[in-house]
């Protein structure tokens, strides 16, 4: 059996009165893809925000790469150094060219020399396709230019594992294959990926396995095919039923 | 295939060119109508030959302006003096406030009771409370110049006003911001100089430089003190000939002072704007 690379344990988050997380339980192995479907506020976006340390949790551990990161006295910059998270509203620097963005971390948090980080950026760019955009600004970019070059931001630093927050929900399909095809080249070269997403064929197309939240935990896990074709409980089929009446399944 | 205009396009810029023409009209129109009614307004006032003597001499003019001339170079230099030292204190006062850390807390109260207290005293008392009691404290290390005294009240006041549009910036910077680069592994002292700072001071770029504005006329004041600066030299000229002219020379100079500034700040935000936000007819 392999050591996972990531494991929660009975994980609990509550904001205030209201529990957002309860009892969630998982472990992600190297080069394995999970992704995260549910209703929005099933605690998807939570769950990604507890892992890089963005949200406090209450009770449970995180262990990255045999580090329980949610132990007292963890230094969070040093954990959120080996995680990338890209987010729905893609949060580029707009005072900073694309270049700039992407070699922000490693410059800074990384040590890396500008001249050398940059190179690694300008490969990353002209790779996926990006290469004429290295000196704009973000507002220039098309939605989709600008979640790709988030996403660039998040891996140049070679990140353990990537977390990828609805990263395509603000886009139209077009621009959402554009990120997604992204996606996948990360996928095979073998990046350890946490997805939440509404995107079904594209869960179907990456995961590994997939996680159906229902309020807080995890109702049902399964392999995509399984999951998303032969749900076994009744929250899962409700979910995927309501998905197919709005056309997105 | 070769494009000729179609008669629509023709018909929509021929009515263009009538609608600007048109408009333009009426702006020499009513710039002549304003113009006449002012001129007849003003030099038909039954006082207007005692103030145009008395304001608008070109004998005295031409006689005060070396004097003024050169008290303005002491507002020059007082007026950069205090601005480089505004703007370092501004900053370290904006970032005092909107700071979080606990270690931080005496600082943020005195930050905060600072900006409070400089923000509602005016710049007159605090030129009056420095310049002549901290003289009378008889230390023997504090210079009593006025020119010193008037330059640090300046600092002391304009310090609280450019902390606060400062902290106005820091607060407007969406703080997903933040997050993203709490994200990548930024430390809060990272995030806060290379994300946070630079977008912050970008948005308040017309307001500071207001405020700087402000500080480079408001460096007359400190002739209230005894400084022999631009205004001062004018009350002394119109002393000796009972004629305000120079102190109309001296405001022209002021004048002339500030609008280089002014025009940079539209070049910078105009430039800023030009290469990170799309362009169009809006």
């Amino acid at each position: 059996m392999t050591v996972a690379l990531l494991e929660i344990r009975e994980l609990r988050k509550s904001y205030g009165e209201e529990l957002v997380l309860r009892n969630i339980s998982l472990s992600l192995a190297e080069h394995q893809v999970k992704v995260l479907i549910g209703a929005s506020g099933s605690g998807k976006s939570t769950l990604l925000r507890c892992i890089n340390l963005l949200e406090e949790i209450d009770d449970g551990q995180i262990v990255l790469d045999s580090q329980d990161i949610t132990a007292e006295g963890v230094n969070p910059d040093g954990v959120r150094s080996k995680i990338g998270s890209v987010f729905q509203s893609f949060n580029l620097f707009p005072h900073l060219s694309v270049l700039e963005n992407i070699t922000l971390a490693p410059r800074y948090v990384h040590g890396v020399e500008r001249h050398v980080a940059e190179e690694q950026a300008r490969e990353l760019l002209l790779r996926f396709g990006l290469a004429e955009k290295a000196n704009q600004y973000p507002d220039l970019l098309s939605g989709g230019q600008q979640q790709r070059v988030a996403i660039l931001r998040a891996v140049i630093t070679k990140p353990k594992v990537l977390l990828l927050d609805e990263v395509t929900s603000a886009l139209d399909p077009i621009l959402i294959a554009e990120v997604l095809s992204l996606i996948t080249e990360l996928k095979n070269e073998g990046m350890t990926m946490m997805i939440a997403t509404h995107e079904m064929g594209f869960a179907k197309q990456v995961a590994d396995q997939v996680l159906f939240l229902h309020e807080g935990s995890i109702c049902e896990v399964g392999s995509p095919i399984e999951l998303l074709e032969n749900p076994q409980t009744e929250k899962c089929r409700e979910f995927l039923d309501a998905l197919r009446h709005a056309g997105r399944l | 295939m070769s494009y000729s205009p179609s008669a629509l396009r023709l018909q929509r810029e021929a009515a263009r060119h009538r609608a600007s023409r048109h408009s333009t009209l009426i702006a020499v129109g009513s710039t002549l109508i304003i113009g006449i009614v002012l001129t007849i307004g003003i030099t038909g006032a039954p006082g207007f030959q005692r103030v145009r003597e008395s304001f608008f001499n070109i004998h005295y003019a031409s006689s005060a302006f070396p004097h003024v001339l050169s008290g303005l170079w002491l507002n020059l230099r007082v007026m950069i003096i205090a601005e480089f030292f505004v703007l370092i204190f501004g900053l370290l006062i904006a970032l005092a406030r909107t700071s979080k850390s606990p270690v931080l807390f005496p600082v943020r109260l005195i930050a905060t009771a600072y900006t409070d207290f400089f923000r509602g005293l005016p710049l007159l008392l605090v030129l009056f409370l420095v310049g002549f009691g901290i003289p009378g404290l008889q230390i023997s290390w504090i210079p009593n110049s006025a020119v010193i005294l008037g330059t640090v009240s300046l600092i002391l006041t304009y310090s609280a006003y450019v902390a606060e549009v400062i902290r106005a910036g820091i607060e407007a910077v969406n703080p997903a911001q933040r997050m993203a680069a709490r994200a990548l592994g930024l430390t809060q002292t990272q995030a806060q100089r290379h994300v946070v700072l630079p977008q912050a001071l970008r948005k308040v770029t017309p307001p500071l430089l207001n405020d700087l504005v402000s500080l480079q006329k408001d460096s007359g004041l400190i002739s209230v003190l005894g400084a022999i600066d631009a205004i001062r030299a004018a009350g002394i000229e119109t002393a000796q000939s009972f004629n305000f002219t120079p102190y109309l020379v001296a405001g022209a100079l002021f004048v002339l002072l500030t609008v280089p500034l002014t025009r940079f700040t539209d070049w910078l935000t105009r430039r800023q704007d030009r290469a990170r936000v799309q362009q169009g007819r809006w």
